[in-house]
């Protein structure tokens, strides 16, 4: 594809296993790449990265969306984005009190020695990607 | 000659079961719905996995992962998927027949062989036989969640890495359409060569981290989604078994209940003949 004529905006698919989260034109999507956080605009070049645990974000005009993801990867392409997520969750999946719950456990688990630190280590990462997506999508105290 | 009132009695008794066995249909045709779309959700997953796959394969190296490597099969692991419930007509006989032959078969051959279950009813079966158990998994149909099949792959993987068996695989039923299953053994490990698409597939993309760090991450994954599909298949197919057995269940017993019915009709005609001809011939006897 010429430079000249770059796409105007993205497909952005994105799926798990057990459903078809979104399927919609955005604008601009952020994504946590192994290698940390990439942003894409339409006409990104070609590229497979895999996915760590924390936040897509994709913004569509004014109305910007946050999804929590743990593991997967993606697929960019200038006009389209394809996230295969093993686990993905809209801020309205997200049981805010069960992640609290998990980042107190992993926290304990972290400070006693000989407990499986990687284990507890994922645990508190995605607990926290959890909160900090659901606390972002949540409207402003009034 | 059979009482009046116990004929009637069977009638109300085979009704029951009859609306039982009628509420079980609609049940499995409720949950058949739910676990084909579940299968129609994971297919553009499938779809997409498999073509990063293959274009990845085309560019890495295939030797490099332990989970490609093949080795002499002399210690065989078995996942054999049955459903935790019954009243679904062959549904888990199928199933058990099968596994059993391929153990016999295996172990003809000098193979040893160890099982993996998952379902309730398969573990019922073998756990009165002498082929030995790894892991059993229950409970996972109610409601299947890919993190199920993520623990499962994830326990088969660690045992063909750490080299406690030399090959892996799969039964279950696999859903063919509403009134028909297929038992199907499926090798699941080693994963069997992938074909790696041509140049011209696909445009060359920037890798994140390198290709081969990449297509090490998608093996498993991709191992833990036939998983997740066997899985996914088998709770299609015992729906749609349970609901066509249940079917045929509720058919049967109206038959019955119309013959009963016939019968009991002829039974009181025959009782109200015999107390008129009494009556008749008493009141000759009198006149």
């Amino acid at each position: 594809m010429s430079i000249f004529e770059l796409p105007k905006a993205i497909q952005l698919v994105i799926v798990t296993p057990e459903r078809n989260l979104v399927s919609q034109e955005v604008d601009e999507v952020t994504l946590p790449g192994v290698e940390g956080y990439l942003g894409i605009l339409p006409g990104h070049t070609p590229l497979l990265t895999s996915l760590k645990i924390g936040e897509i974000r994709y913004r569509q005009g004014k109305s910007v969306n946050y999804l929590f993801v743990s593991w997967g990867f993606v697929e960019v392409l200038p006009d389209r984005v394809t996230v295969l997520a093993d686990v993905a969750e809209t801020p309205e999946d997200i049981d805010v009190v069960a992640a609290k719950k998990a980042r107190d456990e992993a926290e304990k688990k972290l400070k006693t020695p000989d407990s499986e630190f990687l284990v507890a280590q994922v645990a508190l990462e995605q607990a926290l990607a959890r909160m900090q997506v659901a606390a972002k999508a949540a409207p402003l105290p009034k | 000659m059979p009482n009046l009132r116990d004929i009637r009695r069977r009638i109300r008794s085979v009704k029951s079961t009859q609306q039982i066995t009628k509420a079980m249909k609609m049940v499995a045709a409720a949950k058949l719905r739910r676990s084909q779309e579940n299968m129609i959700a994971a297919r553009p997953y499938a779809t997409k996995m498999l073509d990063v796959l293959n274009s990845l394969a085309a560019r890495a190296d295939q030797e490099l992962h332990p989970l490609l490597r093949v080795r002499e099969e002399k210690v065989v692991r078995v996942l054999v998927v049955t459903a935790d419930r019954g009243l679904c007509a062959a549904f888990n006989t199928n199933i058990l027949r099968r596994a059993s032959h391929f153990v016999a078969e295996r172990e003809g051959l000098g193979q040893a062989v160890s099982l993996e279950l998952a379902g309730r009813k398969c573990l019922d079966y073998f756990k009165r036989r002498p082929t030995p158990v790894e892991d059993t998994w229950t409970g996972l149909f109610n409601h299947l969640h890919y993190e199920d099949a993520d623990r499962i792959a994830g326990t088969l993987m660690r045992a063909y890495t750490e080299e406690r068996c030399d090959a892996i695989y799969l039964i279950y039923n696999r859903f063919k359409s509403m009134i028909s299953q297929e038992v199907v053994v499926e090798p699941l490990l080693p994963i069997s060569r992938l074909e790696p698409a041509g140049e011209s597939a696909g445009p060359d993309y920037l890798y994140e981290p390198t290709q081969q760090e990449l297509f090490n991450t998608l093996l498993p994954r991709h191992v833990t989604f036939q998983v997740f599909r066997a899985l996914l298949e088998s709770a299609a197919a015992e729906n749609a078994a349970r609901m066509t057995a249940m079917e045929s269940a509720t058919n049967n017993a109206g038959d019955m209940i119309d013959r009963l019915t016939l019968y009991a009709n002829r039974v009181r005609q025959a009782a109200i003949t015999k107390e008129i001809i009494e009556v008749v011939s008493g009141a000759q006897a009198l006149g």
